[in-house]
């Protein structure tokens, strides 16, 4: 089995349309969660979000790459580029061949149905644009990332709720560690912030109206984000020989799935993904510094988290660190595993661990080092990242430092 | 009306090949203006909506539509029959 190793990261989110402004944010412990703005979001009750508003495709894409790209898209391939620069990779000849893109999502082209809905039901209007379905398909970032970057291996788009970007990142993992690929392109990218999107999950009843605060005794329920992050993943051996700049190992991937209940979690489901990605990656619940937990800020959520991190690591919960990045970003659905990676990695390289902020009142059900509402730093050298789908698909990656 | 019809199809047909309108003269065939199979379905789509008219283009096999799209001057014909078939 191969090693695995991550050369090049990319991002856009409500904290930062690049990779250093968005772990700046995070370091300063700033939420980037406000009004949202988009056509008849008065008629929303939930009206705060993750939104990206200092981002003008016009200004990366040329019109005829506007007039396929949804919002999800633009950002999948806008944070790629970043990836895949900071890599140094040229993608041709025999690596084009051995290198693709898995990334996920949710929601695929959403702004794309709700804009031609909104059109032919609403306004009665008989004609479309030509490009809706090219636009709105849940493959359309992984293929423009493709096309974009001549990544001619292993490609797909992995939709698993609120897990997509992280089993995305498990399946790029397993293509390298397994020798199917020498680099993958991987991620996932959403954007679900508009009146379809939110009214939606408005109907469910677990969205905050006012914050998200994971592992707060008053959090209300979670808060949507939007944007994308992008990774390079790369075979240990081919990094090392062309002399890259490794950001961190990729150690172990889990999944697992609760077959319990379609949207409340489980402490099984999530216990088993845990300690499978430890044994996956051959580490011991001890050498683990810091999680990236799922925390969306939903009563089920962080309590049954909690509860499965503290029978994994026992006694050494009392030594780990872990905090929820949605109190900043908001939950990106598909796309929030990759944001999330974004820190981890910041944990491993720089010793910035990534707060909960929000926090207001200890809840007895979450009593974890939760990093409240400051950004600590401190060395770790492993890390993990938890995500707890709708459907009960988990997903956990574990990394380490190089 | 009939230089209406034909500066608004070169207008279309230039913006969608990137061209200024000035590169773009009625005699040309489409395929040598440089717009490929999507940027000529777009450009219908435009027109369509410009003039308030549908257009019988089938992008499976573009030669075997009743709509000839092999040349400027042949698009702006059909244009010019479609739009004084509506407004009478």
């Amino acid at each position: 089995m191969k090693r695995v190793v991550v050369t090049g990261q990319g991002t856009i989110n409500a904290l930062g349309i690049d990779v250093a402004s968005t772990i700046q944010a995070m370091s300063e412990s700033r939420c980037a969660i406000g009004q949202m703005e988009f056509t008849d979001i008065n008629r929303l009750n939930i009206k705060i979000g993750g939104q990206i508003k200092n981002f003008d495709p016009k200004k990366y894409f040329k019109r005829q790459e506007l007039s396929l790209y949804d919002r999800f898209t633009q950002f999948a391939v806008f944070a790629a580029r970043e990836a895949i620069l900071q890599s140094g990779l040229i993608f041709e000849g025999e690596l084009s061949h051995y290198s693709g893109v898995v990334l996920g999502t949710a929601g695929g082209g959403l702004q794309t149905q709700d804009e031609n809905y909104r059109a032919v039901y609403q306004e009665g209007k008989n004609r479309v644009h030509p490009f809706i379905v090219p636009r709105l398909m849940n493959n359309a970032a992984v293929s423009h990332v493709s096309l974009a970057n001549n990544l001619k291996g292993p490609s797909f788009t992995v939709s698993t709720a609120c897990a997509s970007s992280n089993h995305a990142m498990g399946q790029a993992f397993n293509l390298v560690r397994s020798g199917a690929a020498q680099v993958m392109i991987t991620g996932g990218s959403e954007s679900m912030l508009c009146f379809g999107g939110i009214k939606a999950w408005e109907g469910l009843r677990v969205m905050s109206h006012d914050g998200c605060r994971p592992f707060c005794a008053t959090r209300n329920g979670m808060v949507q984000g939007e944007g994308a992050a992008i990774f390079v993943f790369e075979e240990y051996e081919h990094a090392r020989a062309r002399g890259a700049f490794i950001l961190a190992e990729i150690s172990g991937f889990a999944m697992s799935s609760d077959a319990a209940d379609i949207v409340m979690p489980s402490i099984g489901g999530a216990r088993r993904a845990i300690l499978a990605a430890l044994k996956d990656a051959k580490m011991n619940p001890e050498e683990i510094g810091y999680i990236n937990a799922h925390g969306t800020g939903t009563v089920a959520n962080d309590k049954t988290e909690a509860s499965a991190i503290k029978e994994v690591f026992k006694d050494h919960t009392k030594k780990l660190m872990v905090s929820s990045t949605k109190s900043m970003h908001g939950h990106l659905i598909g796309g929030t595993g990759a944001v999330e990676l974004i820190a981890c990695i910041a944990a491993l390289k720089d010793g910035m661990i990534a707060p909960t902020v929000g926090y207001e009142k200890a809840d007895p059900n979450c009593d974890l080092d939760i990093i409240p509402n400051h950004a600590r730093d401190k060395k770790v050298s492993a890390v993990m990242s938890n995500a707890f789908a709708f459907g009960g698909l988990n997903a956990v990656i574990a990394l380490r430092s190089i | 009306m009939t230089n209406a019809v034909q500066d608004k199809v070169i207008k279309i047909i230039a913006e969608q090949a990137m061209l200024d309108t000035s590169e773009v003269s009625i005699d040309m065939l489409i395929e040598d203006i440089g717009l490929d199979s999507l940027g000529l379905v777009e450009a219908i789509f435009s027109i369509e909506e410009y003039f308030e008219i549908n257009i019988p283009f089938n992008a499976n096999d573009p030669a075997a539509s009743e709509f000839d799209v092999s040349k400027v001057k042949t698009i702006i014909n059909a244009i010019e029959e479609l739009v004084s078939a509506k407004d009478n």
